[in-house]
């Protein structure tokens, strides 16, 4: 069965190349149903290689096929090979299912779009590059994947090119992105120099032997790696791309900024959690970034105005709780969360996207309300994703928050005060989500008569994908019902061959009713937030402004984003700038030119007075050549 | 009685002075060409001298030799100064001087 693996990635890749070929041969509808037909297919064999995989025993579901040999110099043997077990045939069917959804959902957002051929090509490229990272079978063709991806979503953030808002957001994106990849790079480079192997199924073969615990090498690559994983997966210190990310269209928010390659830093760390739980100082440092990002980036989105901006804080936020998890050595929580964010946020993106559509292109909260109406589809969808999101039990987002936070609290490698800050972070992702589903399609209708003309439910193309992902949204969550509520658990079973068994102190008996409590508060503290977004943005709007006027200083530090921008500007981007002018007009102008421009002037003047010696006498060059002969005989005689 | 060594190295020399400064003093090419020719000749005048001397053959044959390059220098020679001739209507070295910078 490991014979069609490749087919997966392979069918984007080639919807990518035909029509990145023939773009201009091929007609608009034959580009479009290139593309989301080879994203389908590659779902449906995703979905076949799923089952194939669950008809085997647990020990034998890890399927690897080798293409060729990719670079084989020395002791690097490389192979150019898929990897399918548990946890990348999770990722392969959350990347091409929602993908192919959101796919075609861009049919009918891009439809008014003269770049929608563009649009799609580098969708396809997206895809391909997504599915190699998520399947390939060692660290450096994962990197081809992440490098792919990260180009892609430049691309993508860029499409509207002549924007420069945008232009800037992309390349603000790559630079940043550039910046963790070089932690990439050196953590990979550290572990081939100490394990000498780079494929994932050697490592954890030799990972316990070549490593101590806590030793100074694997805490060294692992930070390096992890450090990566802050730029891709937008965590402290490298968020800061992320909200910039949202000048792309929706749906590439949607795909790459929520749903998919912002989940990929999650997904290196679990992939490698064997290294990960050797290095309990680096476990340390990823639970604080995460539960840090988590709560920070929470409180950031609490007082954005921009709809995409809430969802991009909200991005940011949860993809810290997935980082808490893999620090807290969760790591199937971080991806059963990465999976259910996946549908919820995505449904989230696409409902906002719609709402975006609707309102002629107006991403200002302020400027919308009472679309409830107007909207019914996509209303009723982006209610089960914010429900979802915040957590209300049954829906996906409680199972899979709950079992971070319950983790954070029991682990060994948890601590109460992780759980508090995610506790704390739920209320607040309640409270926003709420605050801005009051603020769009509730209340009094705050846009004007031209959006209101325009006013109108979207097509078919896109409401079929949000009712999808509103359904998954829902039940997603279901497979990983944890112990405690009568449930089986099944997610983190069948994830179970990938991961090392990291030691876990809960005790089995007291443990059932101290979850039980925490659950209860983690509900009752997001009912109580949500009633309060409902006190201030619905009953009683006026509430909301009064509460601004009070609280003016932080307020005005929220929407400024802590200045954190500013911040990496002055500290970072003007002394590079600055530096970088100098090199230029003093180093390169005056010095490295001013050497080259010397050394040809000095020869120009010394030709110019030489050359005077060609007179073109033929008698005189005798003269010459008489006098060298006599020179060398004396020389000769006298020697 | 034979004519001391000396002589013929001493005749030699002068020879080929006379060729040397022919070559560089005078302007018209023909003249620099006989000039050469006497250098060559001056040449061969020590190598017979030396071989003689010597009682062997090898500074004979390569008179042969010499001769013999001289004749080609000599036909290749004139044909240049043919050609230069018709080109330029002049064989005076001073105004061929298109060698220059």
């Amino acid at each position: 069965m490991s014979d069609y693996l490749f087919i997966v990635p392979l069918l984007p890749f080639l919807g990518f190349l035909i029509n990145g070929l023939l773009k201009d041969r091929l007609s608009k509808n034959t580009v479009i149903g290139l593309a989301v037909g080879s994203v389908g297919l590659s779902f449906v064999v995703s979905l076949f290689l799923f089952f194939r995989l669950i008809g085997l025993d647990a020990e034998q579901r890890t399927i690897q096929q080798v293409l060729f040999s990719w670079i084989p110099v020395g002791g690097l043997q490389l192979d150019f090979a898929y990897l399918l077990d548990p946890l990348s045939a999770v990722m392969i069917l959350v990347v091409s299912g929602v993908g192919f959804l959101i796919h075609v959902y861009s049919i009918g957002y891009m439809a008014h779009d003269p770049g929608i051929k563009r649009f799609f090509i580098y969708l396809n490229l997206f895809m391909f590059s997504m599915l190699t990272l998520v399947l390939a079978n060692n660290l450096i063709l994962l990197f081809i994947g992440w490098e792919g991806v990260g180009l892609c979503s430049y691309l993508l953030i860029g499409f509207w090119f002549d924007k420069k808002s945008a232009a800037d957001a992309g390349k603000k994106a790559f630079i940043v992105n550039r910046v963790g990849d070089f932690g990439f790079l050196i953590g990979s480079f550290i572990l081939f120099w100490s394990a000498g192997s780079l494929q994932f199924t050697d490592l954890m073969h030799k990972a316990p032997e070549v490593f101590a615990v806590g030793g100074g090498l694997v805490t060294a690559a692992t930070m390096c790696l992890f450090f990566g994983a802050t730029g891709k997966s937008a965590q402290i210190p490298l968020y800061i791309w992320l909200p910039d990310a949202m000048e792309g269209p929706t749906p590439v928010s949607a795909l790459i900024h929520a749903a998919t390659m912002v989940t990929a830093g999650v997904y290196m760390l679990v992939r490698l959690n064997f290294l990960f739980v050797l290095a309990p100082t680096t476990m340390l440092v990823v639970a604080i970034v995460g539960c840090a990002t988590a709560f920070f980036a929470a409180t950031i989105g609490l007082a954005q105005n921009d709809i995409k901006r809430v969802l991009a804080y909200s991005t940011v936020s949860q993809l810290g709780y997935m980082m808490m998890a893999c620090g807290v050595a969760a790591f199937s929580a971080g991806i059963f969360h990465l999976m259910t964010h996946a549908f919820f946020k995505a449904l989230l993106f696409l409902g906002s996207g719609s709402v975006i559509h609707a309102m002629s292109g107006e991403q200002d909260m302020r400027k919308m309300g009472g679309l409830r109406s107007h909207l019914p589809v996509t209303y009723k969808t982006f209610l089960m994703g914010t429900l979802a999101i915040a957590g209300i039990p049954l829906f996906s987002g409680f199972f899979s928050k709950d079992e971070i936070l319950w983790q954070a609290f029991s682990s060994g490698y948890g601590h109460p005060i992780f759980w508090l800050m995610g506790l704390i972070t739920a209320a607040m992702t309640a409270f926003y989500m709420f605050r801005l589903l009051y603020l769009t399609f509730y209340g009094g209708e705050r846009y004007d008569q031209h959006v209101a003309s325009h006013l109108h439910e979207s097509p078919k193309v896109m409401t079929m994908p949000l009712v999808i992902l509103a359904v998954l949204s829902v039940i997603g969550g279901w497979i990983g019902i944890p112990h405690a509520l009568g449930g089986g658990a099944w997610f983190e079973k069948f994830l179970e061959p990938v991961m090392v068994h990291a030691p876990k102190m809960e005790a089995a008996e007291a443990g059932a009713g101290v979850e039980y409590g925490l659950m209860a508060l983690t509900i009752a503290l997001v009912l109580f937030a949500i009633y309060m977004a409902y006190v201030l943005y619905n009953k009683n709007i006026a509430k909301a402004g009064s509460l601004r006027e009070s609280l003016a200083g932080v307020h005005k530090t929220l929407i400024n984003k802590y200045w954190v921008d500013e911040f990496y500007g002055a500290v970072i981007v003007r002394p590079v700038v600055n530096g970088s002018i100098f090199l230029w007009k003093i180093f390169d102008v005056l010095i490295i030119d001013g050497i080259a421009n010397g050394l040809a002037i000095i020869t120009q003047d010394m030709s110019l007075t030489i050359r005077r010696m060609q007179t073109g006498q033929l008698r005189s060059y005798l003269a010459i050549f008489l006098l060298g002969v006599i020179a060398i005989i004396a020389f000769l005689v006298v020697r | 009685m034979a004519v001391p060594l000396d002589y013929f190295v001493i005749l030699s020399a002068f020879l080929f002075a006379v060729g040397t400064v022919g070559v560089l003093v005078s302007r018209n090419l023909i003249v620099m060409f006989m000039s050469i020719e006497i250098m060559l000749n001056a040449a061969n005048l020590a190598l017979v001298a030396f071989s003689r001397r010597q009682m062997l053959m090898d500074g004979h044959v390569f008179v042969f030799l010499v001769m013999t390059v001289a004749a080609a220098e000599a036909a290749v020679g004139l044909a240049i100064i043919i050609s230069l001739f018709r080109n330029r209507e002049s064989i005076n070295a001073d105004q061929l001087d298109l060698m220059k910078w």
